[in-house]
């Protein structure tokens, strides 16, 4: 696994280990006159240290695709922004932006979810897989290959979404019957309208697996 | 979105002391509800509480039931196996409600406290006494297809869009929840309110009281053999519920022992049909019987511009999830 971190300007040391340590070394009474108040909130109310200062950005280490990251964000900036405005990763989609289309789907320690309504800083320590994650080098997903196979998108703004949300659908084993696999597909809208054919793939990729 | 301050808490304790702090902390579990009203404008706290890391996602047997933690996820609980056995009703519901991706972040205590659908809730243009006390209720003389037909208030009409929530409140639940005074213990029915004079308050909790639990009595269990959970909506997935009906029967061959029926999308809270149950008890099941106590349960129904078509649409889903449940 490699490390990759997103350093901010230098000067910024809020949340530094040098200080943290020092914290730890000093008495209690210069900690408090030393430190802002809410450190001191932070040990009445058992916070995590880390985050209980009110400065703008806090630091998430986080896995994409196999890869370590170290970033600081704004508490309202969601995963999804994290990965695309950050991170570069512009696979996952804005679409409603309001958990409504499915197109922001990616999976966290292997569970689909919206990364859309996702903070980033709740995803500290957490593992999480985009379709930018899904091939081997050149060699696409099974979902990806049947997703071409049957023509399974028209403009393709949806495709990432579906194509994470039909790996996971078949790794749940909810793909037992046509109406199946439409119910446990349909936080995943497609405005071209290629479900069928989207079910077909998905199909496909579970009669291969058995 | 408007800035915020974000705590990361690693006691219970700690995370409602913040809360007792600042009037404008509010927790955060799954944030599926939260985090779309914060992009919406409608709710702005100053400090989100983020109390993912507490210990409250065990779901385990008690000596009086099943104990769901308040932050299990939609998806584990209508998996878990002890619910599928002993409350396969609140697996349907729960099934019936959002998408797979919204219920593997979804969590129980947040689904209790998820606020109203209402258009004239989000859309910040709009009067809603809930959303902006004393501003007036638009959904009142307005577009009120989604509305209440139960309980309602001149000053809302609004209705509890959860699915879990009318399962829970079929079987019995009881709400646990922990303040700075301690912990108390609330019957699910008594959880959520009417509207009233003071629809701001969608349920009782107290603002600085905190979810912990949700837990099932055994004997809800009798019922795990006939139930269904009919959801009737505008497409056949992933939308609220115009009107949904939970139903569960214990049954001694064709005659009901006792019966469990609420409906969602009807009223500001979770609607149980007490009359319809005691009138169930001892009959033979049958449509008949079912429409007699459909007619009970829509005794005092009052529809407004928009939704009259429920009138009708919610007795027959009463009657239709009986018969579901009773085959």
């Amino acid at each position: 696994m490699s490390t990759k971190s997103r350093k901010e300007p230098a000067g910024d040391g809020a949340f530094s280990g040098s200080r943290r340590d020092f914290l730890k070394q000093s008495s209690l009474l210069s900690a408090i006159a030393l430190t802002p108040g809410p450190m001191v909130r932070a040990a009445e109310d058992q916070w995590d240290e880390k985050f209980a200062d009110v400065a703008e950005k806090i630091p998430v280490t986080l896995e994409v695709n196999g890869v370590s990251y170290s970033v600081k964000v704004e508490p309202r900036v969601t995963l999804l922004d994290l990965l695309r405005e950050e991170l570069h990763l512009s696979g996952s989609k804005k679409g409603c932006d309001r958990g409504q289309c499915g197109a922001c789907t990616v999976h966290v320690n292997g569970v689909r979810i919206n990364s859309c309504l996702s903070l980033a800083v709740t995803n500290e320590g957490k593992k999480i897989t985009t379709i930018e994650g899904l091939a081997q080098g050149d060699q696409l997903h099974p979902m990806q290959e049947a997703f071409i196979k049957h023509d399974g998108f028209q403009c393709g703004y949806c495709t990432s979404g579906q194509i994470m949300s039909a790996v996971a659908l078949v790794k749940e084993g909810r793909t037992q019957s046509r109406e199946q696999i439409s119910e446990f597909m349909s936080g995943n809208i497609c405005r071209c309208g290629a479900y069928s054919n989207i079910v077909k793939a998905i199909q496909e990729v579970k009669n291969s697996a058995i | 979105m408007n800035p915020f301050q974000y705590t990361r808490s690693l006691a219970t304790a700690g995370a409602i002391q913040s809360l007792v702090k600042e009037p404008q902390a509010h927790f955060l579990a799954g944030g599926t509800n939260l985090i779309d009203l914060m992009k919406m404008g409608v709710v702005v706290p100053e400090r989100l509480v983020d109390i993912n890391p507490l210990p409250l996602k065990i779901i385990e047997k008690t000596v009086s039931g099943l104990h769901i933690g308040a932050l299990a996820t939609n998806s584990e609980v209508a998996d878990h196996p002890l619910v599928l056995q002993g409350y396969p009703l609140l697996s349907l519901a729960i099934n019936a409600g959002a998408s797979p991706q919204l219920r593997n972040m979804a969590t129980v205590g947040g689904n209790l406290m998820q606020r109203t659908r209402c258009n004239y809730f989000f859309d910040l243009t709009m009067p809603c006494n809930k959303r902006a006390p004393g501003s007036g209720c638009g959904a009142l003389e307005g577009y009120n297809r989604m509305h209440a037909l139960f309980g309602a208030s001149d000053h809302c009409i609004a209705v509890n869009p959860s699915d879990m929530n009318v399962a829970l409140v079929a079987l019995d639940a009881v709400v646990h929840v922990k303040g700075p005074k301690g912990e108390r213990a609330i019957p699910f029915g008594a959880f959520h309110r009417l509207p009233g004079d003071h629809p701001e308050k969608d349920n009782t909790l107290e603002r600085t009281e905190l979810i912990t639990g949700v837990t099932l009595p055994a004997s809800s269990s009798a019922f795990k053999g006939r139930v269904h959970y009919l959801k009737v909506r505008d497409r056949s997935s992933y939308a609220f519920a115009l009107v949904s009906v939970a139903a569960a029967l214990d049954m001694e061959g064709t005659t009901i022992r006792e019966a469990r029926l609420a409906m969602g999308g009807v009223a500001h809270k979770p609607w149980r049909l007490f009359s319809a149950e005691q009138f169930l008890k001892g009959k033979t099941a049958g449509v008949d019987t079912f429409k007699q106590a459909a007619a009970i349960a829509m005794q005092g129904a009052k529809a407004y511009q928009y939704n009259k078509f429920k009138l009708i649409l919610a007795p027959n889903a009463i009657v239709e999830a009986l018969q579901t449940a009773s085959a």
